[in-house]
């Protein structure tokens, strides 16, 4: 039986009729065209449905919706404040931080999370903070070093 | 196949108390579902064969870490992140934050479950070797009250267990009696981060003027359960740590586990890496 499920999206208050197994990642894309988030995978592995609940990152493919009722969630749509672009988004432009784009909003997510949690990461700290995002078109070095440049601004 | 979503229950108690009356009340209808990293690949999958659960996640009794001169107990919502940020289990306990650092990534680590990863029952999952190791008590409490019994043989075959369908995971304990000994833990995957295990093992171990005073060791990915390899234990426990109580104690690792190839490794390749894993520890603890 569908049921009401509440909770805020990138600061807005939203309620929703779902299933409650419903996938958060669903939800987000389908019925709030939400398409910012990705899916890869389905089972977790890739981070491209990568939001954050709670101040938490989490796969939103692996999240029912039962289990968002109250929550606070940020998506890629909700990282820029209006025009103004977060630095890790600011240096996944300006240096080549972003190939086919499928893993980027998962890589942004994971990396304002990371300098949320830790502004001055080492190197290993942001291969950690980044091991569970996969790119397919293999671009993380050009990744890796637009999240060391975001960290500097 | 993907799944059918509205076949699927997921019913949100207001207390624990209401989540052990329904798991009365209806016996074998309701599973509980917790930080949902393992259902919900097989949900996607179309290989969700249960079909109702107790949404368990905001269950608050089921949370947070407690210590007291002899033990540090978990709740069973205890996160991979939460065991990783406790202080107490970073100190004592170094293979079981080490365990969580390393099972999935971050966004895994967030939401996967201690006694989750227990009552999930994969053989291949990477606290329980570290938890057996570290002889960790289990609690399991339903309406008739509840009961605390040792981890070790609560697995009894692949994915079978002792627990009643209407009994719930509360909390796991473990002792604190873990200084002055050598810690060792290694996961064997096919990358750094992400991997599910080929092999993981966890060990402890101290010597005293060269014989083994102690050991305990526990292998996971290589039996139809996570096993506490107890004969090669005794066959060290006591022993001088010479090349011929290594070697027994490798021949004893190859009867004990039963590894078999599957779609990460092959069941030659698992036993040459536990014993090599095996010949490691005892190096490292003759060091």
């Amino acid at each position: 039986m569908s049921q009401t499920v509440n909770f805020t999206v990138n600061g807005e208050a939203r309620g929703v009729e779902v299933f409650p197994m419903a996938r958060l990642l669903d939800v987000l894309r389908e019925q709030l065209q939400l398409t910012g988030t990705k899916e890869g995978c389905g089972e977790g592995e890739c981070g491209a449905c990568t939001v954050i609940i709670d101040g938490q990152i989490v796969n939103s493919c692996l999240v029912p919706m039962a289990q968002v009722d109250g929550a606070q969630i940020t998506t890629i749509e909700g990282v820029a404040n209006g025009d103004d672009l977060h630095a890790v988004q600011q240096a996944f432009i300006e240096h080549g931080g972003a190939q086919c784009g499928i893993c980027t909003p998962g890589m942004v997510l994971a990396a304002v999370d990371l300098l949320k949690r830790n502004p001055q990461p080492t190197e290993n700290d942001i291969r950690n903070g980044l091991a569970g995002n996969l790119c397919r078109c293999t671009g993380y070095m050009k990744i890796f070093e637009s999240v060391v440049r975001a960290c500097q601004k | 196949m993907r799944a059918f979503i509205p076949n699927y229950q997921l019913t949100t108690p207001a207390s624990l108390a209401d989540a052990l009356t329904l798991l009365k009340n209806e016996p074998g209808v309701w599973k509980p579902f917790a930080g949902g990293t393992d259902l919900m690949v097989l949900l996607e999958a179309g290989k969700l064969g249960h079909r109702n659960y107790i949404n368990i996640w905001g269950l608050h009794e089921l949370r947070g870490i407690e210590a007291t001169d002899t033990h540090i107990t978990l709740g069973a919502l205890t996160t991979y992140t939460e065991v990783q940020a406790n202080p107490i289990l970073r100190r004592e306990f170094p293979m079981l934050c080490q365990a969580a650092s390393e099972t999935g990534g971050l966004a895994i680590q967030n939401r996967g479950t201690l006694g989750g990863n227990i009552v999930n029952a994969s053989p291949a999952a990477d606290s329980p070797p570290a938890l057996l190791v570290y002889d960790a008590e289990i609690e399991l409490v339903s309406t008739r009250g509840s009961r605390w019994l040792p981890y070790q043989g609560f697995h009894t075959g692949y994915k079978e267990m002792h627990i009643e369908p209407d009994e719930l995971l509360a909390r796991i304990r473990m002792p604190r009696n873990t200084a002055d000994i050598t810690h060792y833990y290694r996961k064997v995957g096919t990358r750094k981060a992400q991997a599910i295990s080929k092999v993981c093992f966890a060990a402890v171990g101290k010597t005293d003027d060269g014989q083994i005073a102690d050991t305990r060791i526990a292998v996971g990915s290589v039996a139809p359960i996570v096993l506490r390899c107890v004969q090669t234990e005794n066959t060290l426990r006591g022993q001088k740590l010479d090349d011929a109580t290594i070697q027994t104690a490798c021949d004893t690792l190859v009867r004990e586990i039963s590894p078999i190839d599957d779609i990460r490794s092959t069941a030659k390749y698992r036993l040459q890496v536990a014993k090599n894993l095996l010949v490691d520890f005892l190096a490292t603890i003759r060091a």
